[in-house]
């Protein structure tokens, strides 16, 4: 499902100056909270609607006279519609690298409340970049797939597995298309910093005709349905969340390391209404790193808060480290070097 | 006397606000030194991080294929995020062409070299500093001068700065405080003993005319020689001046008794009644001079003794007694009779020769104001705050509202008008009292005057 839209379309017609408009391609766009409420809050996001609905629907009731307009869009769109100034007053984004580039940029205002004291320091950046989940880098595969076979728990187990299972893994295999997807690329440029062994699995992965998938969604659907035997790199909570699926699916982690990305909220600097967002802003905080367990929360929480539970956990550090593989020539480069290991 | 000193200042005060203005401006000179100590530490910290992370893209640079590369390292950003939560900028310029990075970044300033330079500038509306290198590749035989920029706001920096500015100001503020707690101190002690001085001056008795004797600082041996010295000028004179007293006391009275005879035997011989009156009010004027001439003798001597007073155990009982007895006669011509009661043996440390002069002046007062035909009571007794004698007679007792007055030097009562006296009877008894640590008192009760003499408990 998507449209494309005009951000002046989405303002609606209320914004008069919304003159300069920037086009961007959106996936979904739904609405939370009562139509004709006077006060708007215009969110865009990188999360499944479905997923993320019910939490919005508690802060909705919660402030009562606030509508929200919850628009879903690719982590690169996102970033295109925040810089070309499209009028969204909070952005959620997994792709912690653009994330950072819009904090590092400007385009952020910074945020302090009893609610940001709650979150670790790892996961907030200059008081404009709060991570409200940790959410893994797993390996789904098919059990009907590896049926007599043993599954791999570290990445040496998969190169050696596929290495020794060609026929049976060829053109069975799936994974981010980098070029593609922010968060793939990000996963990927995260693999580079962790092990030497991720270049070795992309070759190996390259020689056995892997396809390439813009979304996990769409990997999760693949795996369930047979038509490829595993995923590698796919969101695991969104794995998890597909409780329909049964054991037509299993997720790994891997024990050597699992990298965790943390979804992350910032305020935009051009905010029409800063307080709601704010408000926005410590809901989604507190519902991850507050006392009591709320049931609308869609991600899974580390049973420990704070430092990740398990030394195999990579958490993501955020920090302008990140604006690195985000470096024209460094991506060019980095491409370039992936499509030669993925022989495309 | 007092009440007219002129005080200006005090050397306390001026002590204390010395050292308060010169902690003052150290506690100042201190917030200062160490917030600029900061500043430049800060300051020094942040440029070297940057010029560590210039160094090292500037070392990834290499000509691939016949162009400029470079291989931008993840260190070279993530290290400046180690030390602060600063937004961070780079660009990569080749022969002036922007490689990489942001490329609206103001240009490196002059002079900028292989060693590097830094500069502070504004970009995106935010204050940054920026360090910059430069380096020479060589591309296909011809030089390309590559210039590395990385820059990083100043949040983080200003941040830390106004913590120690925080801390540098309590810093200063406790060593104020303390430094104002030593200037008290320090003036209070410095000042103790001028205090003693004054204290042990204030406390002595208004006869006490000894010089200090206790140590004192050097600072203070000038004034407190002048002081016994001026002490002892005060003692000579007043003793000449005493002298000088009894001596004309003693000259007048010799004589006076000649005039007072050879006035008598002229009344026997004289007639005429105005010429007897003449000569009786002569003969009472010379009884009023020679009693004030006795009475000025024995304060002289009252006063030179109860300066070196001599103690001794006196028995009150047979002083009294004695007393009664030899005024006993004089009484009778009057037919007045004296009753003596003694209650225990109370004896008192003291001079028995002034105890005696000041019971002798109240007995011979009882005597002087009563009428004829009545009788005098001397109680003498041991109470539980020391001994008394208590002489009560019927002579009507004092003007009530003259009370207060008569034991004041030359006072006299208006019921004492037809009698010879000077007024210093009872001014001589107070003082022998006081001297012993004593005290008179003085009442009517009944038909007459209560005298008391105090003694302290011993
Ligand atoms: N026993 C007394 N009864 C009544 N009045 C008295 C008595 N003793 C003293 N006074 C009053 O107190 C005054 C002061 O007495 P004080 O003995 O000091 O002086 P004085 O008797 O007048 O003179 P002198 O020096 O000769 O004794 C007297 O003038 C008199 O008025
Ligand atoms: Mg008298």
């Amino acid at each position: 499902m998507r449209h494309l839209a005009f951000s002046a379309l989405l303002s609606g017609a209320l914004s008069v100056l919304a003159v300069a408009v920037a086009a961007f391609e959106i996936e979904n766009h739904i609405v939370v909270g009562p139509e004709d409420a006077p006060r708007r809050l215009q969110v865009i996001s990188t999360a499944d609607a479905d997923l993320f609905a019910p939490l919005l629907q508690v802060f909705a009731d919660r402030q009562g006279d606030l509508r929200i307009d919850y628009t879903v869009a690719s982590s690169t769109e996102l970033m295109r519609a925040v810089t070309g100034g499209a009028p969204f007053d909070v952005a959620l984004s997994s792709a912690m690298d653009l994330q950072t580039k819009l904090a590092n940029d400007g385009h952020t205002r910074p945020h302090r409340s009893a609610a940001t004291a709650l979150v670790p320091a790892r996961a907030r950046w200059r008081d404009h970049l709060f991570a409200f989940s940790q959410e893994p880098a797993a390996l789904v595969i098919s059990p009907a797939a590896f049926q007599g076979l043993e599954v791999p728990r570290t990445r040496l187990d998969l190169i050696r597995l596929l290495r020794d299972h060609e026929d049976r893994f060829r053109g069975r295999v799936g994974t981010y298309d980098v070029a593609q997807s922010g968060l793939g690329y990000l996963f990927a440029t995260q693999d580079v910093r962790a092990s030497e062994s991720y270049w070795r699995l992309t070759e190996v992965m390259g020689s056995l005709e892997t396809r390439l998938y813009c979304c996990s969604g769409d990997m999760i659907e693949d795996v369930s349905t047979g038509r490829i035997a595993l995923a590698y790199n796919v969101l695991g909570s969104y794995a998890a969340a597909r409780t329909d699926l049964g054991d037509r699916i299993e997720i790994v982690e891997f024990q050597d390391y699992t990298t965790l990305m943390l979804r992350t909220a910032a305020i935009l600097r051009d905010a029409r209404n800063p307080d709601a967002a704010a408000a926005f802003v410590d809901h989604l905080i507190r519902a991850a790193w507050g006392a009591g367990e709320m049931e609308e929360y869609p991600f899974p929480r580390l049973p420990e808060q704070g430092e990740a539970v398990s030394a195999a956990l990579r958490p993501i550090r955020l920090g302008p480290g990140l604006l690195v593989h985000l470096d024209a020539l460094k991506r060019q480069g980095f491409l370039s070097e992936w499509r030669d290991a993925m022989r495309r | 006397m007092s009440g007219a000193l002129a005080v200006s200042g005090s050397i306390r005060r001026r002590l204390i606000v010395q050292l308060l203005l010169g902690a003052a401006v150290l506690a100042a000179a201190l917030v200062l030194l160490v917030t600029n100590l900061a500043r430049t530490v800060a300051q020094e910290t942040q440029d070297s991080i940057l010029m560590a992370s210039v160094t090292s893209i500037l070392d990834t640079m290499t000509v691939r294929d016949g162009a400029v590369s470079v291989d931008l390292p993840y260190a070279a950003l993530s290290m400046l995020g180690n030390v602060s939560e600063d937004r961070v900028f780079y660009r990569i310029l080749a022969d002036g062409a922007v490689l990489t990075g942001y490329g609206d970044l103001p240009p490196p300033g002059e002079g900028v070299g292989r060693d590097g330079g830094y500069q502070t500038t504004r970009y995106r509306d935010a204050e940054i500093r920026m360090a910059s290198a430069r380096r020479l590749l060589s591309v296909a035989g011809t030089p390309v001068r590559v210039t590395v920029s990385v820059a990083q706001t100043r949040d983080g920096q200003a941040r830390r700065l106004a913590e120690i500015r925080r801390l540098g100001g309590a810093i200063g503020l406790g060593f104020f405080a303390l430094a104002a707690l030593l200037a008290v101190v320090t003036a209070q002690s410095g000042l103790r003993p001028l205090r003693n001085l004054a204290g042990a001056v204030s406390r002595r008795g208004p006869k006490d005319l000894r010089p200090v004797r206790g140590p004192v600082p050097q600072e203070m041996a000038p004034l407190v020689g002048s002081l016994n010295r001026f002490i002892e000028r005060l003692t000579y004179s007043l003793s000449r001046s005493e002298d000088f007293i009894a001596e004309a006391a003693h000259r007048v009275r010799t004589p006076l008794s000649t005039v007072r005879t050879q006035a008598e035997i002229a009344l026997r011989r004289v007639e005429r009644p105005e010429n007897r009156a003449a000569l009786k009010e002569m003969i009472r004027a010379i009884d009023e001079s020679s009693r004030a001439a006795g009475q000025l003798l024995d304060h002289a001597m009252v006063t030179f003794r109860t300066d070196h007073l001599e103690r001794e155990a006196v028995d009150l009982c047979g002083l009294a007694r004695d007393l009664a007895d030899r005024l006993g006669p004089v009484a009778e011509l009057r037919d007045i009779r004296i009753a003596l009661s003694c209650d225990g043996q109370p004896v008192v440390q003291g001079d028995a020769v002034l105890i005696e002069n000041a019971l002798r002046n109240v007995l011979d007062n009882a005597i002087k104001y009563s009428p004829r035909d009545c009788a005098i009571d001397i109680e003498v007794g041991q109470g539980r705050d020391g001994a008394a004698i208590r002489v009560r007679d019927q002579a009507g007792g004092f003007p009530e509202d003259e009370l207060d007055r008569m034991p004041m030097r030359f006072a006299r009562g208006s019921n004492a008008a037809e009698t010879v006296g000077s007024g210093l009877g009872l001014t001589i008894a107070r003082e022998v009292l006081e001297a012993h640590g004593g005290r008179l008192e003085l009442s009517n009760e009944g038909e007459g005057a209560c005298v008391t003499l105090h003694f302290p408990p011993c």
